[in-house]
């Protein structure tokens, strides 16, 4: 029985479910030498601005229970160093290349959509409202419904390429901000970026990142993740990316089954670098397994029985 | 290439309360690394502590036709991943991903190496000075720790034919005080028109000094940085050093993959 693993999320059909997450993989040319980039389903690049920043200052992560605090604070290249310095390797190795944007204004995300436009091997665009370490832009779009609305229906004018925002956990329904993009013209949504999060040192009586606060990630997450993809899944039509703490195949089908139909692996990659052929491996054998051809047909396959009926009648927040 | 080896533990060598070395099957690892690579390694197989632990390579183990059989490491105990380390048991396995990093460039005689090392910072140096001797330097060990018990290795150098100076803290071995004034009074009498490459590892406020006095006598320096690594692989974006470039442009470099070994000039100190 041949497997498929290939999915689609939005106009974009990629060879498998598997993303590398912003934030984790560089600019994707330094896992070059340890992983066919081309063997991903996409590579999302390090969140890019127009400009170059330098991010904050070290300590920038710290290591928490079966997880890690970051606040690099978005150092990187700028969009144009990164087209002409990373884009031509990229499109060499064959990589399905995913921007992540941001910007302090909606102008300034519009504006990287229209330079993302015309070049040659951006498959998407996942747009960053959700970084939770930046004074400005980032989180405080993606913590107000009006705002995503914005962003996300600037990007939409500004550009054909599919478009990705990227929510933030850090909300009380991160659903409501799913069907916010989704109104406002998004291909997908992705989720979860990093709860915002806290390390003191105690003897110092003091933060151990210099930035006070960061972004907690890691398999820590990963059940509040499920659970937030699960309730977006439910609410709106088009396809759910799911992130968060993934560290194994079974990790990744949870999210699946919960209504994802691609996930990024970020944190589980510092661990293991090698960890994408363990993964797509690991699917398969299941899809074996369970006799199911196509991973497709896992996703949203969840089968909630008498509980969907107890979840319901739970609270959510609205 | 870096590779991700499972590598047995072949001794656990406790040095002090503190100090260990782990000596670690890894054929290929060992034959590829250069003086000043580092090695990622997960000292736990769960998920706490999650990270990898980078480490210099301290010697390389060798068979008896000279073929690379592993590599040992100096480990401090500081943390809750060099405590597992410290208690690791040889027969198990450790992950070990490597060699990483971009290593000290290599001087050759007439140009003396002195090498300047604080506490575990000791570690990249074994290898240099071997590389060095086999090049015909005449290498020098600068080398302080807090107290005469917390100087590892000293015969290891000798052995090398490396001149060897000692600073304690406490003064219960060689200078008291800090290395660097040895050093200090070393730069003062050396010879101008003598070449020299001062190499540095150990304590933050040490490489300071190092690169200060370097500077002061119009001495090159490479400095090997420890910083706070997520993923070693250029991935994360953590363990970021402030490093001057050619137009005079500070800015954040990832340790891992520019560095961890940068020029003293280079550095911009915060």
């Amino acid at each position: 029985m041949t497997m498929d693993l290939s999915v689609s999320v939005g106009p974009l059909k990629l060879r498998n479910p598997l993303m590398a997450a912003s934030g984790c993989f560089g600019y994707g040319v330094e896992y070059a030498e340890v992983v066919d980039l081309s063997t991903l389903g996409a590579v999302i690049v390090k969140g890019l601005f127009l400009a170059e920043r330098d991010g904050h200052r070290p300590p920038r992560i710290v290591e928490t229970p079966a997880g890690m605090l970051n606040a690099i604070g978005l150092q990187g290249i700028g969009v144009h160093r990164f087209i002409r310095e990373k884009m031509p390797e990229l499109r060499r190795l064959g990589a399905i290349v995913i921007v992540n944007i941001c910007g302090t204004t909606v102008a300034e995300y519009a504006e990287l959509a229209r330079i993302l436009s015309d070049v040659d091997g951006v498959a998407a665009l996942e747009l960053n409202i959700s970084c939770p370490n930046i004074k400005e832009g980032g989180i405080t779009f993606g913590c107000d419904l009006a705002n995503t609305g914005a962003v996300v229906g600037a990007v939409r004018r500004a550009t054909r390429l599919p478009i990705i925002p990227k929510l933030t956990p850090n909300v009380t329904d991160v659903a409501s901000f799913a069907r916010a993009a989704e109104d406002a013209g998004a291909d997908a949504v992705s989720l979860v970026n990093t709860f915002l999060a806290m390390a003191i040192d105690v003897e110092r009586r003091r933060p151990v990142l210099s930035n006070v606060v960061g972004g907690l990630s890691g398999p820590a997450i990963r059940p509040i993740a499920v659970r937030m993809v699960y309730d977006c899944a439910r609410t709106v039509r088009i396809p759910v990316i799911g992130i968060g703490g993934i560290a194994t195949s079974r990790d990744a089908l949870e999210f699946i089954i919960a209504g994802a139909t691609a996930v990024q692996v970020g944190t589980a990659n510092f661990v293991d670098p090698f960890i994408w052929p363990k993964l797509l491996s690991g699917i398969e054998e299941y899809l074996v397994r369970h006799g199911v051809e196509n991973v497709r047909d896992l996703v949203g396959s969840l089968d909630t029985g008498a509980a969907s009926h107890a979840h319901e009648s739970t609270p959510r927040c609205t | 290439m870096p590779i991700d080896v499972e590598a047995e533990i072949l001794s656990n060598r406790r040095l002090s309360p503190d100090y260990n070395v782990l000596a670690l099957a890894a054929p290929a690892v060992a034959a590829d690394v250069e003086p000043g690579q580092f090695v990622m390694i997960r000292t736990a197989d769960g998920l706490d502590p999650l990270l990898r632990r980078p480490f210099s390579v301290f010697e390389i183990l060798r068979g008896a036709d000279g073929t690379p059989t592993g590599f040992t490491i100096l480990s401090k105990r500081v943390g809750a991943g060099t405590a597992r380390l410290y208690a690791a048991t040889p027969g198990d396995t450790l992950r070990c991903l490597g060699p990483l990093g971009r290593p000290f460039t290599l001087v050759d005689a007439p140009t003396d190496a002195w090498m300047v090392a604080g506490g575990v910072g000791l570690a990249p140096f074994a290898t240099l000075a071997e590389r060095l001797r086999a090049r015909g330097c005449a290498v020098t060990l600068f080398y302080g720790a807090r107290r005469a018990a917390e100087l590892f290795a000293v015969d290891l150098f000798e052995r090398l034919d490396v001149r060897v100076i000692l600073a304690t803290e406490d003064g219960s071995c060689g200078a008291r005080g800090l290395i660097t004034r040895p050093l200090a009074e070393e730069l003062g009498r050396s010879q101008p028109d003598r070449p020299l490459m001062l190499y540095g590892c150990g304590p933050e406020p040490m490489l300071v000094a190092v690169s200060q006095l370097a500077a002061a006598h119009g001495r090159p320096s490479q400095l090997a940085m420890e910083r706070v690594m997520g993923c070693g692989m250029g991935g994360c974006f953590s363990c970021v050093v402030r490093i001057r470039d050619a137009a005079g442009t500070a800015r954040y470099v990832r340790s891992c993959i520019e560095g961890p070994v940068f020029r003293g000039e280079d550095v911009v100190w915060e």
